[in-house]
């Protein structure tokens, strides 16, 4: 019996149809969708564009933790990704 | 009837507006479809008049710079405009997010694949009936097989699907096998919106109208696919303002948040505001769309809720309806600045009760009026 193969990084991107852009009229981070914006707060915009599909979750969090040293990311960052990914924003 | 929830007086004096979030640009009043309850003008603006493909991108560059981030290329049928990926390519490239609304006839591979290359990021498609045939009386032409084909090419092509029914007395009980077909085709979003009197389909108002049983029905299905479908896809229930007895937030409030233009470049707070009186709507052929948003007569004057009448402004509903459709209260009272007579608190809420007792009454709603010709 070969062992259950571990299942593969999750590596977090926008789901298809989704854009991630920067609103100058409005100094917002905004995500764009078919029906709907979604206007972002405080870092969560910098959260997302590491969202490329290449970096799994711990290597997002590694980046921030570089940038924001003292923040709470570890924790906050990973709860904020899977909140995305069940609203569909992210895959 | 029941007295109107009461909140505080009304601000004395409307706030600057805000930017607007989302642009409708109707690129043609053309259209391969007849459907009886279209809401586009009974007079439709003709091809020679339209805007031309140098005036929309400068339309698209205008509102981007205004705030804009969303427009839903609409009609009549974009896909009638040859310079439709050029079009695309404008609104991409002023940073708006580009969504087709579409009958689907005429999206081939081809053109599919010109349109996402230029930028194009959803499509929302229109179906009128589960049943081919069904559909093909509501809309007045053959027309399934293409959005059939339209709807697999867009999930091929990866867009994100939308699909919009507009509802009426000729499709509520078959509310089920709309749902099915929309998870059928893959859709992502369903759109059950019940239909809005304006434009043609004023005329055809006796037999779009449901029976108030006929609603309910449909309501409860609808709710029951929502849970059954937990969000995916999402589906939305767009109410019947009539029958519900409630006025709608028509456009989230007059000159808040959308912007619409029209074929000739005539700029309107919504698509059925050139029918009000008075109003010298502005053209983007002679004004700046900043200078429409927030100076032009027709986008301020039913902006915020200092013109509310009563009893809209000692009511708490004024922040969520504010007092309905201004369109629907000039078509059925002559007067755009009364209530929406939709309102259960309407003073002239019994003009829309007798049109519902008629509709409820007639055993056999009368065919559809269909739309000659091209405009």
């Amino acid at each position: 019996m070969t062992p259950m193969p571990a299942a593969a990084p999750w590596r977090p991107a926008l789901a298809r149809g989704v854009v991630l852009r920067h609103d100058p009229v409005r100094g917002a981070d905004l995500l764009l969708l078919p029906e709907r914006v979604v206007v972002l707060e405080g870092g969560a915009g910098g959260v997302l564009r590491l969202c490329d599909g290449v970096r799994d979750v711990p290597a997002v969090v590694a980046e921030l933790a570089v940038r924001h040293p003292g923040a709470p990311v570890a924790t906050e960052v990973p709860a904020f990704l899977h909140r995305l990914r069940k609203e569909g924003w992210l895959r | 009837m029941t007295a109107p929830p009461e909140a505080p007086a009304p601000h004395p004096s409307p706030a600057p507006p805000g930017p607007p979030w989302a642009l409708l640009a109707e690129l043609t009043h053309a259209c391969p479809l007849r459907c009886g309850y279209c809401s586009n003008p009974v007079e439709l603006i003709g091809r020679s008049a339209e805007l031309s493909t140098d005036q929309w991108s400068d339309v698209f560059r205008q509102a981007g710079a205004l705030g804009v981030v969303h427009t839903h290329l609409s009609g009549g049928e974009p896909l009638l405009r040859r310079d439709l990926p050029a079009l695309v390519a404008a609104a991409d490239g002023a940073g708006l997010y580009t969504q087709l609304v579409t009958s689907g006839v005429g999206l081939g591979e081809r053109r599919l694949a010109e349109l996402t290359g230029a930028g194009l990021r959803s499509v929302q498609l229109s179906v009128q009936h589960a049943d081919p045939a069904a559909a093909e009386h509501i809309a007045g032409a053959r027309s399934f097989a293409a959005k059939e084909r339209a709807a697999r090419l867009v999930r091929e092509a990866g867009l994100p699907l939308g699909l919009n029914a507009v509802l009426h007395r000729g499709n509520l009980d078959d509310l089920d096998a709309l749902v099915r077909l929309a998870l059928d085709w893959g859709a992502d979003r369903i759109e059950l919106a019940n239909t809005q009197y304006h434009g043609w389909a004023a005329r055809n108002r006796a037999a779009l109208l449901p029976t108030p049983a006929q609603v309910e029905r449909a309501r409860a299905r609808a709710t029951r696919w929502r849970e059954r479908l937990g969000g995916t896809p999402e589906l939305v229930w767009v109410a019947p303002d009539l029958v519900d007895a409630t006025a709608k937030p028509c456009m989230g409030g007059w000159g808040a948040v959308s912007l619409t233009v029209a074929p000739d470049g005539t700029v309107l707070p919504c698509p059925a505001a050139g029918t009000l009186p008075g109003l010298d709507p502005p053209n983007v052929r002679d004004r700046q769309l900043a200078w429409i948003w927030q100076e032009s007569e027709i986008f301020g004057v039913f902006r915020g809720d200092s013109w509310l009448p009563e009893p809209c402004r000692g009511c708490a509903l004024r922040t969520v309806d504010h007092g309905g459709c201004r369109c629907q209260a000039y078509a059925l009272t002559g007067d755009a600045a009364r209530t929406d007579p939709a309102c259960r608190h309407a003073p002239e809420r019994p003009l829309v009760d007798v049109l519902l007792l008629d509709a409820a009454r007639a055993p056999h709603p009368p065919g559809y009026a269909y739309r000659e010709g091209g405009p």
